[in-house]
Formats: C-alpha cells, structure tokens, sequence
C-alpha cells in the first residue's frame, strides 16, 4: 500500500521532469527571435549565420534537436558552449558541487534551528520569542536576498572586519578554510529561509497542539514538554517534513542571487553569465539542473509526508 | 480611520503610507526631483547629507534622490503594470476554468502545473536567453508567471462560488456564462482576489528588482532600484553606504505593501502561510 503510492509519487515526479524539460527546451528554442542573429548582433553577415545555424543544429526539425539534446542530458552529456566551445557539463561539474556545498552548509545550520525555534515559540505561545518571531517573517518574506546579504557585508565585513566580503572559494582549500570563506552568503541564506520555517514549524505545531487528544493528555496530567515530545511532535512530524523540503528548494533558487552578491564560484553565478552572453546551451543545462533538484525536493516532501503520516495512505 | 466598516490597525496604516509615498514619488518625479537623473553634479558617491545632496551622489556622481525617484518610477511601473496584466489573464482563465470544467479545466490546470514546477526566477532567466532582456519582454514574462498563482486563486475561489445556490439560481435563469463570471462570480471573489494582488504586486516587484540586480533586467540608461543596488556594490569595500539605499527602498516598500496585506487577510480569516 505505502510503496505502490510512493511509486505512484515517483511516477508523477518523473512525468513532472519530462514535462520541465520540454517547457525548458520549448523556451529556449521555439520562442520567436533568431538566436543565431540574437548571439551574433544585428551587424553578422549571412555566412556566419548560417554557420552558428549549423553548429546549433537549427536546420533540423525542432522534435529531433529535443531528442537528441535529452538523450544527450540523461547521459550528463549537455552540448557544446557557445561561449567558449568547450562541452558543458565539466564545467558545469565543479560549480555544481561549490553550489550544493553552500547550500548545505546554510541547510545544516537552518534546518534544526527553525524546527527547535518553532517548537518553543509553540510551547511559549504568545511570549517574546513568539512575537518577534510573527515580525521577522514579514520582513524576511518581504526583503530581497541581495538586501540582506549586502547589510551583512556592510556590518560584519567592512566595518567590524569578521569576515571576508567576496567569497574566494577555491577546491583546493581545506574544508576549513572552505567553511570560513562562505560564512556570510550561508549566513544569509540561512536568514532567508529561517524564519518562514520556524513560522511554519509553529503554525504546524499549534494545530496539532489545539486537537482533542492533547487536551485528554493535558488533563490526565501528562507534563507540558511530554506532550509536545510524545503527543504533538509525531503528529506534526509530516507537515514539518514538508516544511523543511519546500525551504530547502527555496534555498537552491536563492542561492543565485547570493552567488553573484559574494561573486561565489557555484551554478548561480555560472548560469546568470551565460544568460548575459546568450549561451544556450549552458542556459539549458544550468537551467535543468536547478529545476530537477527542484522538482526532486518537492517529490521528496511528499514522500516524506506520506511516509510519516498514516492518513495520508488511504486517500479518500 | 476605517476602510468598508473595518477599523485599519497601526501596522496597516504605516503599510499604506508607505505605499502613498512611494506611489507619489514615482508619479511626481520629473516635478519634485531637485536634479536630472541623468547628469553628473557632484563627486562619486559622497555619503548621504553632504554637500547639499540628501541621499549622497552614485557611481557616476549623480543625485541619489533624483535617481531614486525615477527608479521608483520604473520598478514600480513594471511590477504594477505586470501584476495587472496577471490578473487579468489568471483571473479569467481561472474563473473560465471553475465554472466550465470538464477538459479546459484539466488542460489548464495541467499546463499551470508544469509552470509551477519550476522555479520563477529559472523560468525567467530562460525567456530572457531567448528574447533578450527589454521592458515589454520583463513586463510579459512576469505577468506571465505571475498569473499561474492568480489562477490557482481564483480557481479555487471560483469553485467555491460556482456551486452556490444564487449562481444555480442564475444558469437556471438561462444567463451566459460570461454573465455569471462577470455578475455572481467577480463580485464574490473580490475580496481574496484584493489582497492576491498586494501579493503579486511585491512579488513582481522582488522579481524584477532581482533580475536588473543580476544585470539582466532593465537595460541603461533607464535605471531601476535594483539596477541602482549592482551599480553602486562597490562602494561598500571603501566603507560607503550607498548601494544600501536602493535595496532600502525595496524593502520598505515591499514590507509595507505586505503589512496591509497581512491586515487584509487577517479580515478573512487567513495567513501569509497560505500564500506563498
């Protein structure tokens, strides 16, 4: 029963895939606007259009080009840039790694602090931590990435001197030097996503907290923390699930916006340089790749919320 | 002071002046600015206060508060000009799509699906590689994308109203379908659909502060705020506030935007939980 709906589940994200990579190609490709003259500029003369046509593989049928650029991307293989015409995906390999690296690191110091956050603005409803917490969410929802990320710099690195402002992130660098570098684009993805977590966790929390067997358990006794722990956590423990998924697919989109603020070397930063300089091919793929771990963290919030929800197995 | 029976809160009504500042800065510009946004009347960003110039001057010594108020001109132009164009596209199609049903409902709502699959700022990025990065083409992308949200809502919305008896009452009677969705429908979803587009409105505003602050959305000469925040980042390395000033901006309207939004929703009964 469980694994046929989380096949069923799989199923749908890998239909959603296949359906997201056609919208991806169908917008770089069919959209009107000749790329060939677009990369070119107005002043190309007709040969060497015709020759970045061909290169493009633009006089074959647009089914064909689909085709072959998808069995292309499924084996890791994404085309030839048009920037540098050097193949895309090892270039793309390494920034794809400094990019999960960052994210990570903002994921694995925002995620227990939201939930534990949330619990006790919960348990303490209506106290200090609860109201800044309902202030600070309005803001965080309302304030873009490159605000914060530029007051952190502002404050912590120019005036205090804490930190370094521009990420120079390097492979070779030991893990903690590595960890040192990114402290403040993790620290401001941290605050991106932090506080609509906690507010979610809390809302969660709360309406498991108002249901009829934790006032049974409240009047036979049971102390405050046993019945968050015991009664309320496992209840709400799916909807956090999905809590923490959705934010984390918050944080992969935010991560572009951070990745130029530091000018950190990772797949935000590469993809917003090859849409400047109209590299398809590297625009595609980029593009692809964010929108699969995209659609990967959805499907795995709902997998996750019907694993840890019996309800949700016997769908009405 | 109260709007339609219901007192505002303080939150609210810091919210709308802050609106009603920014909206008379942009209309105003060309009349209040003390300088042109153009011309070059001091040295490189000076601090704020100095020399005469209430916000200081920019990369290229330009008035700031010149700047700033032309830029509300054009961010604020494009986010509101797109918003609308969202609602006019996502409320119809959803209302066509609540109160038809059938195939076009599945074929939107399918097509809807894929939309929100992925996330905004990739899809944007993706119709800017293909057509190049022009106001029409920003304003049409994020109306675009924007109006998958104001379908989901008024779909719903719609759903609700459509199978209520007085519009039973109304197909009964023999009226159109454009007669229901303009005459039962509309009327009944306008208040959530109110405060949706406070929503829309800070969300396209995010989306295309964000892209010009990537270099990707509006193209000089014209400036936007967040055009104005990538122009100046450099000169937080010499100590100096000025990119901070644009980003300012944007997040004290935005914020104000969402506390009379918040207020909004709070009549109905919801949260911004809901409606991210």
């Amino acid at each position: 029963m469980i694994l046929s709906l989380v096949a069923k589940r799989l199923a749908l994200g890998v239909l959603t895939l296949w359906l997201v990579s056609l919208l991806i190609f169908a917008i770089t490709e069919i959209l009107p606007g000749d790329v060939a003259t677009a990369i070119l500029g107005q002043a190309a003369t007709p040969e060497t259009v015709a020759a970045i046509r061909n290169q493009l593989g633009l006089n074959e049928p647009a089914w064909w080009r689909y085709l072959q650029w998808l069995t292309g991307a499924i084996q890791g293989d994404f085309g030839i840039s048009l920037a540098n015409q050097r193949p895309v995906a090892p270039q793309i390999l390494g920034r794809l790694e400094n990019t999960l690296f960052l994210a990570s690191v903002a994921a694995v110091i925002a995620v227990p602090l939201a939930i534990s956050l949330g619990l006790i603005a919960a348990i303490k409803q209506h106290s200090l931590l609860d109201r800044t917490i309902s202030l600070t969410t309005l803001a965080s929802i309302s304030v873009p990435e490159f605000f914060i990320a530029y007051l952190l710099i502002f404050f912590l690195a120019v005036q205090a001197g804490w930190f370094p402002s521009m990420a120079r992130f390097d492979a070779d660098m030991g893990f903690l030097e590595q960890l040192g570098v990114i402290v403040l684009p993790a620290l401001t993805l941290v605050l991106v996503v932090l506080a609509h977590m906690m507010r979610m966790t809390r809302a969660t929390v709360l309406n498991v907290m108002a249901q009829p067997f934790v006032e049974m358990a409240e009047l036979k006794g049971v102390p405050k923390w046993r019945i968050v722990v015991q009664h309320a956590l496992p209840n709400a423990l799916a909807p956090i699930i999905n809590v923490v998924a959705l934010n984390l697919a918050y944080l992969v989109v935010g991560v572009i916006v951070v990745e130029v603020v530091f000018v950190y070397p990772g797949l935000g930063q590469f993809m917003v340089d090859a849409v400047a300089r109209r590299d398809i091919p590297t625009v595609q793929a980029c593009g692809l790749i964010f929108a699969a771990v995209y659609v990967t963290l959805n499907m795995l919030a709902d997998i996750g919320a019907i694993l840890a929800n019996p309800r949700l197995r016997h769908p009405r | 002071m109260r709007v339609s029976g219901h007192r505002l809160s303080i939150a609210a009504l810091v919210g709308l002046a802050i609106i009603f500042v920014n909206v008379a800065a942009a209309v105003l510009a060309p009349w209040i600015a003390p300088y042109s946004p153009t011309s070059t009347v001091g040295s490189v960003w000076l601090p704020p206060g100095e020399e005469g110039f209430l916000l200081g001057t920019d990369q290229n010594g330009r008035d700031m508060l010149t700047r700033m108020l032309y830029g509300a001109r054009t961010s604020i132009g494009i986010a509101l000009t797109a918003t609308i164009l969202s609602f006019l596209l996502g409320s119809v199609l959803g209302f066509l799509a609540a109160t038809v049903g059938g195939w076009l409902d599945q074929l939107l709502s399918r097509i809807v699906d894929t939309l929100m699959a992925i996330p905004v700022l990739i899809l944007a990025l993706l119709v800017l590689t293909a057509l190049g990065s022009s106001i029409p083409v920003l304003i049409g992308v994020i109306a675009v994308l924007d109006s998958t949200r104001v379908f989901r809502l008024s779909r719903a919305v719609g759903m609700d109203i459509a199978v209520m008896e007085y519009v039973e009452a109304a197909r009964l009677r023999g009226e159109g379908l454009w007669w229901i969705i303009r005459r039962e429908i509309l009327p009944n979803a306008l208040p959530p659909l109110i405060a949706e587009f406070g929503l829309r409105f800070c969300f396209a505003f995010l989306l295309i502060s964000s892209l010009s602050f990537l270099g990707l959305g509006v193209q000089p000469p014209f400036a936007d705020w967040g055009g104005m925040v990538r122009d100046n980042a450099q000169a937080l390395e010499f100590g100096l506030s000025a990119p901070l000033i644009p980003a300012a901006g944007i997040a004290v309207l935005t914020i104000g935007v969402n506390l009379v939004v918040d207020w909004m929703l709070g009549l109905q009964g919801r949260t911004m939980e809901d409606s991210r």
